[in-house]
């Protein structure tokens, strides 16, 4: 029987090892060109992590910030579901599930709908969720004002260090040669149309064929 | 700058409306399969082609550069379990060490 201090303590400690990466996230979004105030802003109000790397890999790259706004949304999307899944056990309504739905993320989804009760994925929901929304915009701004301060972000590696964090989002769900042959699919796709498109538009282009492809062929032992 | 802005805003809007739309939605309508196989490949696919254009990618251009040893470094770190931060800090720190040399 998983008591409810456990769940707590575990909550936090996932919102501790989360939270404390908006300081990459913070000091990328400034070296990359954005502002303290823009970096801190989409911390407070986007609050998704590889939505708001994958805004600023686009701005950083040149791209049309409306292009980094509809990539990121898409990969936003996966948050719905969680939503849908969480729904019918945090049981919310009203200005309640309006300030809720903010805390729909990775981790806080992670860590409460594995739970057995009602009451342990609330305690999981609400601990992971807003454990790391504050730390996750403190460290923003810590990272933010230290970016700003250090000149030339490639003199650090810091334009390796947004593929990196791509890379270890990705990681988890690289769990079959399906997964992997998708991700890579979508790569090759993106660099193949890198030359004849504007900056931006070959991860919509690579994903999206990826997604295409993805939706046809699908072997029946990967089906969940 | 004011582009950044309307991206940011626009990203904040949808970004929100989605999680909002999941505590909402009834079960059924996105309970189908069709829908569900592509939200599992829609954060595969995206993150595939940003890792791509982010390490290769340089302009319209594609270049081999220290971002690639810098990647190596974050799937051998990867590899071997070790958690986000010190992933992103080691990547960063190999590409900035041959950039040195």
């Amino acid at each position: 029987m998983t008591t409810d201090r456990s769940v707590v303590v575990n909550s936090l400690g996932v919102g501790l090892a989360t939270g404390t990466y908006g300081v990459s996230f913070g000091a990328i979004s400034t070296a990359s060109g954005l502002s303290v105030m823009q970096t801190c802003v989409l911390s407070l109000l986007v609050f998704t992590g590889a939505s708001q790397f994958a805004f600023i890999g686009i701005i950083a790259s040149g791209g049309n910030p409306i292009t980094g706004a509809f990539t990121a949304i898409l990969l936003g999307s996966r948050n719905l579901f969680y939503g849908l899944s969480l729904a019918p056990k945090l049981d919310l309504d009203g200005p309640a599930r309006l300030a809720s739905a903010h805390l729909v993320i990775d981790e806080s989804t992670a860590m409460a709908v594995t739970r057995e009760t009602k009451r342990q994925t609330r305690l999981g929901f609400y601990w992971t969720g807003i454990s790391i929304f504050i730390l996750w915009n403190a460290t923003t701004f810590a990272g933010a004002l230290a970016g700003n301060a250090i000149g030339d972000p490639r003199t650090y590696g810091l334009d390796a260090a947004v593929g990196a964090a791509f890379l270890a989002l990705l990681w988890p769900r690289l769990d079959s040669w399906y997964a992997r042959s998708i991700a890579l699919l979508a790569a090759a796709v993106a660099l193949g149309v890198v030359p004849v498109t504007a900056a931006g538009v070959p991860i919509i282009i690579g994903g999206g064929a990826a997604v295409i492809l993805g939706m046809l062929w699908h072997p029946k032992d990967q089906d969940e | 700058m004011s582009d950044v802005w309307v991206g940011i805003v626009v990203m904040s809007v949808g970004c929100f409306a989605l999680k909002y739309a999941g505590l909402s939605v009834p079960e059924r309508v996105l309970k189908h399969p069709v829908t569900e196989r592509a939200a599992g490949l829609i954060p595969v696919a995206l993150l595939g082609a940003l890792i791509a254009v982010q390490v290769f990618a340089d302009g319209s251009s594609i270049r081999i550069d220290a971002r690639l040893l810098g990647l190596g470094v974050a799937a051998v770190l990867l590899t071997l379990r070790v958690p986000f931060l010190p992933v992103v800090v080691g990547a960063a720190l190999a590409a900035a060490l041959v950039r040195l040399g």
